[in-house]
């Protein structure tokens, strides 16, 4: 009786939680005003409530059917493996396409060179062709 | 109890995804979209797992899996096409 209490209010913590984590990262992709500010929102605070919400599935029916599942481990697992990999791509794809930025994100591409900006070419220290 | 925190959770998913909608009609920038459909998906998986809970049934939890799968391919697809020109080179 009060194991089922406890694990009840536990569950409906967890949703709750992963619920308000959810919107907050939702709601920081579309508040925030400059493209690698929105990246944040998503990429920690709606994991995180999607982890929140899968346990709290998970303690669901362990507690209904009696046996461990892990089929929401596997979901959460694969979640947490590949959001910071899209995120990663979303972060490179913005910097190649050049999207523009407010004044306080700093940082800049630091990876593109004076011949990969195009404006007129570099001589190769090497071979020297120009 | 958990009735009523399935309720308020369900809610606040449902808001989050209207918002998630609002900066893929809005959105200035191509990535700003991609960004809004990977974080769709994401909802989505919540709002299926929510659903199995609602209605007391585990069938759901392999649509879950292939949304999260499928929606990660297709990310790093597009991701792929908008930084080289070209997916599998």
């Amino acid at each position: 009786m009060t194991i089922n209490v406890i694990l009840e209010g536990v569950i409906s913590f967890l949703l709750i939680a992963g619920g308000i984590f959810v919107f907050i990262g939702s709601l920081g992709m579309t508040h925030l005003r400059d493209f690698y500010m929105r990246l944040h929102g998503p990429t920690k605070a709606t994991t995180l409530g999607i982890g929140c919400i899968l346990l709290a599935s998970m303690l669901y029916f362990w507690g209904a059917q009696g046996k461990p599942d892990i089929q929401e481990i596997l979901i959460t697992l694969f979640l947490f493996i590949t959001a910071p990999v899209s995120a990663h791509l979303l972060a490179k794809t913005g910097l190649h396409l050049q999207l523009p930025h407010v004044d306080k994100t700093q940082g800049r591409p630091s990876e593109l060179r004076d011949e990969e900006i195009g404006d007129k070419p570099v001589p190769h220290p090497d071979q020297g062709h120009g | 109890m958990l009735a009523i925190a399935l309720k308020i959770s369900l809610a606040l998913v449902i808001l989050a995804l209207l918002l998630n909608v609002y900066r893929l009609t809005v959105g200035p920038s191509l990535p700003d979209r991609l960004l809004a459909l990977d974080t769709m998906y994401v909802n989505s998986i919540a709002l299926i797992v929510m659903m199995g809970l609602w209605l007391n049934t585990k069938t759901y939890f392999e649509s879950a899996l292939l949304i999260a799968m499928l929606g990660f391919i297709s990310t790093v697809a597009v991701c792929k096409y908008l930084l080289r020109g070209d997916i599998i080179e």
